[in-house]
C-alpha cells in the first residue's frame, strides 16, 4: 500500500466481498435446494432459506433408493470417480516421471523423435480426438472398465513437460557427484531426484486429481453400465429425464457431493496447489 | 520412457492417425463399405454455411467467456493486491471454483436460471425480463458464457494476483511521489507491466473456451435451442456420435487439431518473445 486511503481500502473490501458473494452464490442456492422437497421447489415461490430435509435428501442420494436417480447410489459413483481420479493422477505421474527422467538424463537413439511424439499430445485435448480414441478403446475391448476410463487419459504430456522443465534445472554437478559416489541410475532417481521433486510432484498430483475427477465427456462415452458411472456424468444422466420434472432436490445434493472432494483437495493443499499452478505453467 | 511412449502411441498417435485417415473416407449408412474421397469431406465442411455459423458461435462464446472472466478477475486481483489485511482469506474464498467440474458448474447455473424453478429467472421475471433459455437462443448462449466464465474466474485471479505481486512496490511509490493517483497508476504502470500475464491468460482462456467447456454446453443446452450454442467441439461430438457422420466428424477433428496447433505456436513463439518488458 503506497498511501493509506480509507475510502480506497473500503472500496477494495467491498469489491472483494461482492466477488466472494458472486462466486459463492450458486453454492448457496444449491445447498438451499438440497434441503427442500421436490414439491417445495416447483410450487412457484422459490425458497431462499434452507428447509429441514437436509439429512433426508442426502441419505436418499447416498443410498440411491429414490425416483430421481440413475439406478446406482451416489456412493458408488463417488467411488468410481475416486478410482478414476487416482488412477489418472498416479498413472500420469509415474509414467511421466520415467519419461522425463529418460529424456533429460539419458542419451539414446531416436531420443528427439520420442520427445516430439510425446509433446505433440500437449496440444490436443481429449475432446478433439474423442471419436478415434473411442474406436481404439472399443477395439481393445476396454469399454465399461476402469482401465478404459483411465488409461486413454494418461496419454497426455502436461506432467511430463513440467517434470522435464524441473529436471533441467538440476545442476549437472549433482549428477556427476552421484555417479562418482557410485550411484546407479535407479539409485539416483530414487535417492536424489524424487526427494528433490517432492513439492512439484505434490502440486502436480493436486492438479491431475482435479483433472481426473472432473472428466465428463470421456466417462459419458465409454460407460454404458451404470456401475461404472462417475459422479460428474451421473448428474447429466439425472438431468436427462425427457419431459419429466427434474428431481432438483436430488440433483443438487449430488452436485454438492460431486464438487466436495476436488474442492476439499484444493483448499487443503492450497499453498502447494497455487505454487504448482502459477510457477509451472509459466 | 517406454510406458509413456506406448500409451501415447496407442491412445494418441493411433487415434490421431485414424482421424486423419478417416477424414478422407466416406462411409455408407450401414458401415458396410467405405470409399476414399480425398478432400471431399473438407470441401463439404468449408462450403457448409452451418459450419460457419458454428464457428461464429464459438468466436462469440470464447470472446464472451474470456472478456467476462478476465475482466472480473483482474478487478478482483487488483483489489486483493491493495488490501493489507485479509488478502489470504479472500484468496482462499476465491480459488475453489477452479476445482468444480465444468459440467457441474453448468448444472449450478442451469438451476439458477431455470425458467420454472430458478431464483435468478424469477428475479428477472419480476423486473419484466422473460427468461427462458430453452426457447431463446441468445439467452442460452449468455447462460453458458456466464457459467463458463464463473468457473474460470479463480484461475485468472490466481495468475493476475501472482503477476501483480511481482511488480516492484518501488515503482508505485515513485509514481505516487510524482503525484499519480491510484487510477492513473493502474493504467500507466500496473497494466503495461501486467501484459505478459494478460497475454498468457488470453491464450489459455481461448483454449479453455474452445475445448474445456464441452461439459457445460452438453449438460446445459445440448447445443440448442436450434444451433445457438453449438461450438466447434460440440459439433465434432454431435456429428460423430449422434449424426454418425464419421468422415465429416474426423475432418472437423483435423481442422481443430490444426487450430490448436496454431494457438500453441502463437503462445510459445509469439507471445513469449514479443511481450516482454
Amino acid at each position: 500500500m503506497v498511501e493509506n486511503r480509507f475510502w480506497l481500502n473500503l472500496l477494495s473490501h467491498l469489491v472483494l466481498g461482492l466477488g466472494v458473494l458472486l462466486v459463492a452464490f450458486p453454492i448457496w442456492i444449491a445447498f438451499v435446494a438440497s434441503t427442500h422437497s421436490a414439491q417445495g421447489l416447483v410450487s412457484g415461490t422459490i425458497p431462499f432459506w434452507p428447509g429441514d430435509l437436509f439429512l433426508e435428501n442426502f441419505s436418499q442420494v447416498l443410498s440411491g433408493g429414490n425416483d430421481g436417480s440413475v439406478g446406482v447410489s451416489a456412493m458408488l459413483m463417488l467411488f468410481n470417480s475416486l478410482v478414476m481420479a487416482l488412477g489418472i493422477s498416479i498413472g500420469k505421474i509415474v509414467i511421466s516421471l520415467m519419461a522425463a527422467y529418460a529424456i533429460v538424463f539419458f542419451r539414446f537413439p531416436l531420443r528427439s523423435v520420442c520427445f516430439w511424439i510425446i509433446f505433440m499430445t500437449l496440444m490436443l485435448p481429449v475432446e478433439v480426438r474423442i471419436m478415434p480414441t473411442f474406436q481404439v478403446v472399443a477395439n481393445l475391448n476396454l469399454l465399461d472398465s476402469y482401465t478404459g476410463l483411465t488409461l486413454p487419459l494418461i496419454a497426455s504430456a502436461t506432467a511430463t513437460f513440467l517434470l522435464r522443465q524441473f529436471y533441467m534445472t538440476i545442476p549437472p554437478e549433482l549428477v556427476e557427484a552421484a555417479r562418482v559416489d557410485g550411484a546407479g541410475p535407479v539409485k539416483f532417481l530414487f535417492d536424489i531426484l524424487l526427494p528433490l521433486s517432492r513439492t512439484n510432484l505434490a502440486a502436480l498430483f493436486v492438479i491431475m486429481f482435479i483433472y481426473g475427477w472432473n472428466q465428463y465427456l470421456w466417462p459419458l462415452l465409454v460407460t454404458t453400465d451404470e456401475h461404472y458411472y462417475t459422479i460428474v456424468m451421473g448428474i447429466q444422466r439425472m438431468l436427462a429425464v425427457g419431459d419429466d420434472e427434474v428431481a432438483w432436490n436430488i440433483v443438487m445434493p449430488t452436485t454438492l457431493l460431486a464438487m466436495l472432494p476436488p474442492v476439499g483437495v484444493v483448499l487443503m493443499m492450497q499453498r502447494l496447489f497455487v505454487k504448482g499452478l502459477v510457477e509451472t505453467e509459466k | 520412457m517406454a510406458p509413456q511412449l506406448l500409451v501415447t502411441l496407442v491412445f494418441f498417435i493411433w487415434p490421431a492417425g485414424q482421424a486423419v485417415w478417416q477424414s478422407f473416407l466416406v462411409e455408407d449408412a450401414f458401415g458396410l463399405s467405405t470409399e476414399f474421397v480425398w478432400f471431399e469431406n473438407y470441401a463439404q465442411i468449408f462450403t457448409d454455411s452451418r459450419y460457419y455459423h458454428t464457428l461464429w458461435t464459438t468466436i462469440i462464446f470464447s470472446a464472451g467467456v474470456t472478456l467476462m472472466s478476465m475482466g472480473v478477475s483482474l478487478l478482483l486481483a487488483v483489489m486483493a493486491d491493495q488490501v493489507v489485511r485479509g488478502a489470504q482469506v479472500y484468496k482462499t474464498l476465491l480459488i475453489w471454483p477452479y476445482a468444480v467440474a465444468p459440467a457441474v458448474a453448468g448444472v449450478l447455473w442451469l438451476f439458477m436460471f431455470h425458467p420454472t424453478v430458478g431464483v435468478l429467472a424469477y428475479m428477472l421475471d419480476t423486473i419484466g425480463i422473460e427468461w427462458n433459455h430453452f426457447l431463446d437462443g441468445d439467452q442460452a448462449l449468455l447462460l453458458v458464457i456466464i457459467a463458463a466464465a464463473w468457473k474460470q474466474i479463480s484461475y485468472n485471479f490466481l495468475f493476475f494476483l501472482a503477476g501483480l505481486q511481482a511488480i516492484p512496490q518501488s515503482l508505485h511509490e515513485a509514481a505516487a511521489i510524482d503525484g499519480a493517483g491510484p487510477g492513473r497508476r493502474f493504467f500507466t504502470i500496473t497494466f503495461p507491466l501486467l501484459s505478459p500475464t494478460t497475454f498468457f491468460l488470453l491464450v489459455v482462456n481461448v483454449v479453455y473456451a474452445f475445448f474445456d467447456t464441452f461439459g457445460i454446453i452438453h449438460a446445459v443446452t445440448k447445443g440448442g435451442p436450434g444451433d445457438s450454442t453449438r461450438t466447434l467441439v460440440y459439433n465434432v461430438f454431435d456429428d460423430g456420435f449422434v449424426g454418425l457422420d464419421l468422415g465429416g466428424s474426423a475432418a472437423q477433428s483435423v481442422v481443430l487439431m490444426v487450430l490448436v496447433g496454431l494457438m500453441t505456436v502463437v503462445q510459445f513463439r509469439f507471445v513469449e518473445r514479443k511481450v516482454q518488458y
